[in-house]
């Protein structure tokens, strides 16, 4: 993107972007632009680009237009809406209404702070250029010239700044320790494996150069040479603009030897996860990269002391570096004075789930749920109600409508029994059985644990058990205590942090959602009507027209009927798999 | 083994001999090579490099992206992260089978034409349930438009 350009069109080609058609929408702007006549109208006035991601998945693809200062955005485009969109606003000058995104896109901005995301969605994550454009790399070129490795370290400490990976431990805390190690080597490792919904692929798709300018200030800080971001293999979009934007890096003398003419050198590799959520944690990390399997070991000691190749290493996650360039261009007083008192700055939020406005979205510390879930999420979709917001990925816990007011920061989630993990909340709504929900992480939890201590291990598994029987309606008086007690166990006796946390999701909805444990286990009924043992499906003779197609698609032919009249359901045959209310265009399927 | 995967293996080895720890790299280079990772290649791996091949299978079963058994052409994968699961993935997942008629722990067709398995999170929650068909991300899926989208394939 350069200045002179009158008209910028910016489509969205982030993942959701992606998955939308965003890069046939790309495509098909490119492709208008070539045509002879629209060129020799507009001429080199008007340039295209692919942009990351800009919150608002749920209407990809989303297209920017910038004609002057004005800037138009549509929503749902398709390819075979561009050329209106060429003919009529691009040429034509008038914005074409019936595409373009409505009030609520502007409140769902509007509500949010944008810091570490503020360049996501406006620049073209391929053109290092664009990164220039709005300031990228002059702070880490000001640093390197008029501050001492310390003074980097003091000023991240006096920000507040803490880990985003979900611990929240201060950054400058963690390396003034690996600093203050004597080391002929050191290490920075970016950690981008995180596995829930989270900023990882966004930030690295739709801003990559921010988060190596974060790591080569980490870099200069605690003194280390050589940098690696372990990212998941999931992510191939991301790992791809990662790649591009290091080359780029390297051929302007941003990474390599003698940053910006200084005596720092500083290179970063990037090493690709292989699928183990245990990764997320650090010395298991660190095992991985060096090709083992990626087990964690007993701490300390700590990375910062003695971490890959046994080397002083600092692990901070993509989140954190990105907001490093922003702390250091506007001091830490600035930062400092956004959030709560514990908890500093901005947190990107995964929000999705039973939620309207899906997306990715970044809040001031502190904001609270019934904000983020009601005034930007824009509210349960289908008129359904709220049953609670399960925040912190697999590990994490549910906050319910009582805690709707609570202010989001590291304690506060903690306090209510669930935690900040790397952002995601996912919203449930009535139709989502709790049970069920803690049965689904737990079953993650125990499939991820790397096997190495027996509480975790086999724990897990027999938690897992037990709320497999309970979905069954084999739950038995007692099982709640069962529950609560081994999971106590679980959690003051593991190693590693995924251990001591592998229980929360069981916890956490015993602790808000007891009754619905007991109607499983009592009553054999699951009031969500989701754990399909104890359900029974029937048809209301009333509603039933007869058209056979329940019938039809049936997998074990348990509904017969004349047709034209009522059908019913033959009970003892039914598998419970749900076809029928799923095809039923009358609605007469019901379940109970 | 074939002459022309030794070629491919001779390739891989070039690649790392210099590399510390690159054992999970030169897995993800076999397995995109061969689109699974065939016993022989690690033995091969393992006599040439002199690095035990239960070195090799310890790294093999501990990671999830890493297959030993041959897949289909046509690697259908549903995610099974956790708001794909809210938003009902699991009935994507059992229509797929039954579709394909895949029985017990059969995850390939007779045919080898098609494989289905299940993906951890691939980072599109917002465009929830989604599904994978030969790495290419299909968002806001159904039963029904996935039976579409392979009887078209």
């Amino acid at each position: 993107m350069t200045v002179e350009n009158k008209i910028a069109v910016h489509v969205c080609n982030g993942t959701g972007g992606m998955v939308a058609g965003g890069g046939e929408v790309l495509q098909a702007f490119k492709d208008a632009f070539a045509e002879s006549g629209v060129k020799a109208e507009i001429g080199d006035r008007c340039s295209v680009n692919g942009v990351g991601c800009r919150g608002l998945c749920a209407r990809e693809v989303l297209v920017d237009i910038t004609v002057g200062d004005e800037v138009t955005t549509y929503q749902y485009i398709q390819p075979d809406m561009v050329s209106r969109l060429v003919e009529e606003h691009i040429i034509g000058g008038t914005p074409v209404e019936e595409f373009m995104v409505g009030k609520d896109y502007h409140e769902f901005l509007s509500r949010q702070k944008k810091i570490v995301l503020a360049d996501c969605g406006r620049i073209d994550p391929e053109e290092i250029d664009a990164y220039l454009d709005v300031g990228g790399y002059s702070v880490v070129e000001k640093t390197l010239k008029t501050m001492s490795p310390d003074e980097v370290i003091q000023l991240v400490k006096k920000s507040g700044l803490r880990g985003r990976g979900g611990a929240g431990f201060p950054t400058g805390v963690k390396w003034e320790l690996c600093a203050k190690n004597k080391a002929d080597q050191r290490y920075i490792i970016c950690n981008s494996d995180e596995g829930d919904p989270g900023a990882v692929p966004t930030l690295i798709e739709g801003n990559p150069h921010s988060v190596i300018e974060g790591m080569t200030i980490g870099a200069y800080a605690i003194g280390a040479d050589m940098g690696f971001v372990y990212i998941r293999t999931e992510y191939p979009l991301a790992v791809e603009r990662l790649k591009k934007a290091i080359d780029h890096a390297r051929e302007r003398g941003f990474l390599g030897q003698s940053i910006h003419g200084s005596t720092f050198d500083f290179d970063i590799r990037i090493k690709l996860g292989a699928g183990a959520f245990v990764c997320g944690e650090e010395t298991a990390l660190i095992s991985s990269i060096v090709g083992e399997r990626g087990m964690p070991r007993a701490k300390p000691p700590f990375p910062a002391d003695e971490g890959l190749w046994g080397k002083p290493t600092i692990i901070n996650n993509t989140e954190t570096f990105a907001n490093l360039p922003h702390i250091l261009r506007n001091g830490p007083e600035w930062y400092s004075s956004i959030g709560t008192e514990t908890s500093k700055g901005t947190k990107i939020i995964a929000l999705t789930g039973k939620v309207r406005n899906a997306g990715l979205i970044e809040v001031p510390m502190g904001t609270t749920i019934r904000e983020i879930v009601f005034d930007i999420g824009g509210g349960i979709p289908d008129g359904k109600l709220f049953k609670a917001v399960q925040t912190g990925g697999p590990c994490g816990g549910c906050v319910p409508q009582e805690h709707l007011d609570l202010p989001v920061d590291y304690e506060n989630l903690a306090r209510v029994g669930s935690m900040m993990g790397s952002g995601s909340m996912v919203v449930l709504d009535e139709t989502d059985c709790m049970v069920n929900m803690a049965a689904f992480f737990l079953a993650f939890n125990q499939a991820e644990s790397c096997g190495k201590c027996p509480p975790c291990r086999i724990g897990t598994k027999r938690l897992f058990e037990i709320l497999t029987g309970i979905m069954e309606g084999r739950g038995r008086k007692g099982d709640i205590e069962l529950l609560l007690d081994l999971s106590a166990d679980i959690m003051d006796s593991s190693l590693c942090g995924l251990g001591m946390v592998a229980p929360n999701p069981v916890v956490s909805t015993i602790r808000y959602f007891r009754h619905e444990y007991e109607a499983h286990i009592r009553h054999k009924r699951c009031p969500a009507k989701v754990c399909r043992s104890l359900l029974t499906y029937f048809i209301r003779a009333d509603l039933c027209r007869g058209c056979g197609v329940c019938a039809k698609g049936c997998p074990v032919g348990a509904i017969t009927g004349i047709k034209k009249e009522p059908h019913r359901i033959d009970t003892s045959a039914c598998v419970k798999c749900g076809a029928c209310y799923d095809t039923c265009k009358f609605n007469a399927v019901l379940k109970e | 083994m074939e002459e022309s995967a030794i070629e491919k293996l001779e390739v891989i080895y070039d690649r790392y001999v210099e590399t510390e720890g690159s054992v999970i790299s030169v897995l993800q280079d076999i397995q995109s090579e061969f689109r699974y990772i065939p016993e022989d290649t690690v033995y091969w791996f393992s006599e040439k490099s002199g690095v035990p091949a239960s070195k090799f299978y310890g790294v093999i079963t501990f990671y999830g992206q890493f297959h030993t058994k041959p897949r289909g052409e046509n690697i259908i994968a549903t995610c099974c992260g956790a708001v794909c699961h809210v938003k009902g993935s699991e009935r994507i997942f059992l229509k797929l089978r039954e579709e394909l008629s895949l029985r017990g722990g059969q995850d390939m067709t007779a045919d080898g034409r098609f494989t289905v398995e299940q993906v951890s999170c691939q980072g599109a929650c917002n465009v929830a349930p989604v599904v994978v068909v030969n790495d290419k991300i299909y968002g806001k899926m159904s039963p029904n438009k996935i039976v579409k989208q392979i009887k078209k394939m």
